[in-house]
């Protein structure tokens, strides 16, 4: 019987057995951001202790800047206290920054891979939730809290519980106007925002196999909506390929050595998984939210459920509250008012391409603010060079600065009131987009491109013929 | 660290399924450097939305002003990975959450600040959280070690896996130490890594 990736990574990365039962785990590379730091540094001050591994250590800053007015000091004045705070702390401490100004700034999940620090058949840790972004490598990669930021700052190390592996297989061809992030939205719907709950998420099947790096980490970066708090894609010539020649990918005299070993982690052929589930690409259609979290969600055709004969009504009842909905609606035809392409999970430069192919020679709706938002300026420099973001702006979208803007409402980028916004994000969670009645509804950057265009909810499929 | 085996106090309801970390710390207050004042906001904007059986938020329900015990639904805390949900809740005042299942990071989160998240029966959390409406002055007690929450005439078995409990028995639930206790091992491991040489110079 052979072994999974997730099991050849763990083992490799094992310390010890830790009297809690536990493992401690060796992490490979640790990113670290404003938001889930600051008081991990403070404990680490308190106690006199070092960081050990700078050099398995990076920092940026992507949740609190504002993409618009990015003059220091920032206009919040709290946000800017945490800027100096991150400053002072990667100084203090002798971690390697890219902040503000510099070309490799961005979401940590973007810059990670795009700098070549993401590598397959590493451990990876962060302190965000999306870090299972990186499993699009071949890593295995752990959101983690505060306290945990401390421990791996501290230490290098995670105390962990073993996790079991289900496997996804997508299978055949996706049809046209049908985009990574349909096919995540729809794997969450169908085993449901807890069903990945001690569960790793290994992606597999002839349709993953052939999708860029770019759609491999947008099903990733989403694992975590589904309950699991990894997902992966196992290494192979594709993985090689895009790790090439980035800053931080091993030397040239080094490489074929480690780009075999890292095709060796992939899982076995005769790998046993704890679960295996088949998803066929050819029945997939385009996805959208309805709900207040990212398992109410319907294909771009279907209606409004109604809360009876749900395993859950109140959780439906609520949600249609939340949202103004009447179970039997279309979903198609709903009014938006902001179509916000961005985030960690689409906002790389295939997603602004795939969107500035539908609205090129097409204009955003008069009463719809439509906001691009690279990822990082690395991607928002490739997108002016090639044109998109003129595309973008002609097409009456605002082009801004990279960041984590209104995926979560930290920043000036925020809702107003009960606002509905077609978002290329991850979280339609009630307030998740800053004001505490916005309403989110989540799809593919195609999909928020030919909302903003038609002002409303409509099928991309159309806009394509 | 502390031991905790045994929290007693009255109990808090949080009704639903899935309640993200969104709702239970909205982001805008993870704008700031230290957790202090978390408390101030644990559901600020669930709880203008009024609701439940008081048409009230719970948390703003007078009686349960002061309650040690936070009883939940299904896969609590969901959603980012964000500690200020546990802080907030703990800032507040609640030592133990008892629910049907929690979410992953969320569980793991809270455990590492000393506040343990026990697993009960959907008919148990269903028992106890009527019991906590119907009177909310009860005292609930709760035995990590033996496994009980005890309330009014009601006995329940609350759960923790044994490893979990074990540190919160022994006090080694504060990973740090634990993790630099034999930190030459931690060097070797580092060293014996293929891409050992790929370091961020």
């Amino acid at each position: 019987m052979g072994d999974t990736l997730l099991k050849k990574v763990w083992d490799l990365h094992t310390v010890r057995q830790l009297p809690t039962g536990q493992t401690q785990l060796f992490i490979g590379l640790h990113l670290v951001h404003e938001v889930t730091s600051p008081q991990a540094f403070d404990t680490l001050r308190a106690n006199g202790w070092k960081v050990p591994f700078t050099d398995r250590t990076f920092a940026t800053v992507d949740h609190i800047v504002p993409t618009k007015e990015r003059g220091r000091p920032f206009l919040d004045v709290m946000a800017e206290d945490m800027m100096t705070s991150l400053e002072r702390n990667v100084r203090d401490f002798g971690i390697r920054f890219v902040g503000l100004g510099d070309i490799r700034q961005g979401i940590v999940h973007v810059i990670g891979p795009e700098l070549g620090l993401t590598q397959p058949g590493m451990t990876i840790a962060c302190g965000d939730s999306h870090t299972s972004t990186h499993g699009a490598f071949g890593s295995v990669a752990f959101g983690i809290g505060t306290s945990q930021v401390r421990d791996v700052l501290a230490s290098q190390c995670l105390a962990l519980d073993p996790l079991k592996v289900r496997r996804i297989r997508v299978t055949g061809t996706l049809p046209k106007g049908v985009y990574a992030k349909d096919v995540i939205l729809e794997i969450i719907q169908r085993l449901g925002v807890q069903g990945g709950n001690g569960f790793a998420y290994e992606y597999a099947g002839d349709a993953v196999d052939r999708m860029s790096m770019d759609e491999r980490m947008t099903i990733c970066n989403m694992s975590i909506e589904g309950g699991a708090r990894v997902g992966y894609v196992n290494p192979d010539q594709t993985t090689i390929d895009y790790v090439r020649g980035r800053p931080f990918a091993p030397a040239a005299g080094d490489f074929d050595r480690l780009a075999a070993w890292w095709k060796s982690m992939a899982s076995d052929a005769n790998a046993r998984y704890d679960d295996d589930v088949e998803i066929k690409a050819a029945e997939l259609t385009p996805v959208v939210t309805w709900g207040v979290n990212p398992g109410q969600s319907i294909g771009v055709d279907d209606k409004i459920p109604a809360p009876a004969g749900a395993s859950d009504p109140k959780a439906i009842t609520d949600a249609l509250n939340y949202m103004g909905l009447t179970p039997g609606q279309p979903i198609e035809g709903m009014k938006v008012d902001v179509a916000f392409i961005g985030s960690c999970t689409n906002s790389r430069l295939s997603d602004l391409r795939e969107a500035a192919r539908i609205v090129k020679g097409r204009h955003v709706a008069k009463h719809v603010q439509g906001l691009v938002v690279p990822g990082s300026a690395t991607v928002a420099k490739a997108a002016e060079d090639e044109g998109l973001a003129d595309v973008f702006r002609e097409a009456g979208f605002e082009w801004r600065g990279a960041g984590c803007s209104m995926c979560l409402g930290m920043n000036p980028d925020k809702l107003v009131g009960n606002q509905v916004c077609a978002s290329s994000s991850n979280r339609n969670f009630k307030g998740r987009q800053g004001s505490p009645t916005g309403r989110t509804l989540l799809m593919s950057p195609a999909m928020v491109a030919a909302a903003a265009v038609a002002g409303e909810v409509t099928d991309v499929r159309e806009l394509l013929k | 660290m502390k031991r905790i085996t045994e929290i007693t106090g009255r109990a808090l309801p949080m009704r639903g399924n899935d309640i993200d970390t969104d709702r239970i710390i909205p982001a805008r207050f993870l704008t700031a450097i230290t957790f202090d004042g978390l408390e101030k906001h644990v559901f600020e904007d669930d709880r203008k939305s009024a609701g439940g059986p008081y048409n009230r938020h719970p948390f703003d329900v007078s009686s349960f002003q002061g309650a040690a015990v936070l009883l939940v639904n299904s896969n609590f805390g969901c959603g980012s990975s964000r500690e200020h949900a546990p802080q907030a809740l703990q800032r507040w005042g609640i030592q133990v959450v008892i629910g049907e299942s929690f979410a992953e990071i969320f569980f793991g989160n809270s455990g590492m600040i000393g506040m343990p998240c026990a697993t009960a029966s959907p008919e148990d959390v269903a028992a106890l959280m009527d019991l906590a409406e119907r009177e909310p002055a009860t005292q609930f007690a709760v035995d990590l070690g033996a496994g009980t929450c005890r309330a009014g005439g009601l006995t329940v078995k609350v759960s923790l896996p044994p490893k979990v409990l074990e540190a919160f028995a022994t006090g080694a639930w504060d990973t740090t130490g634990m993790l630099l206790d034999r930190f030459d091992d931690v060097r070797d491991t580092a060293k014996r890594l293929p891409y050992a040489s790929a370091a961020i110079g």
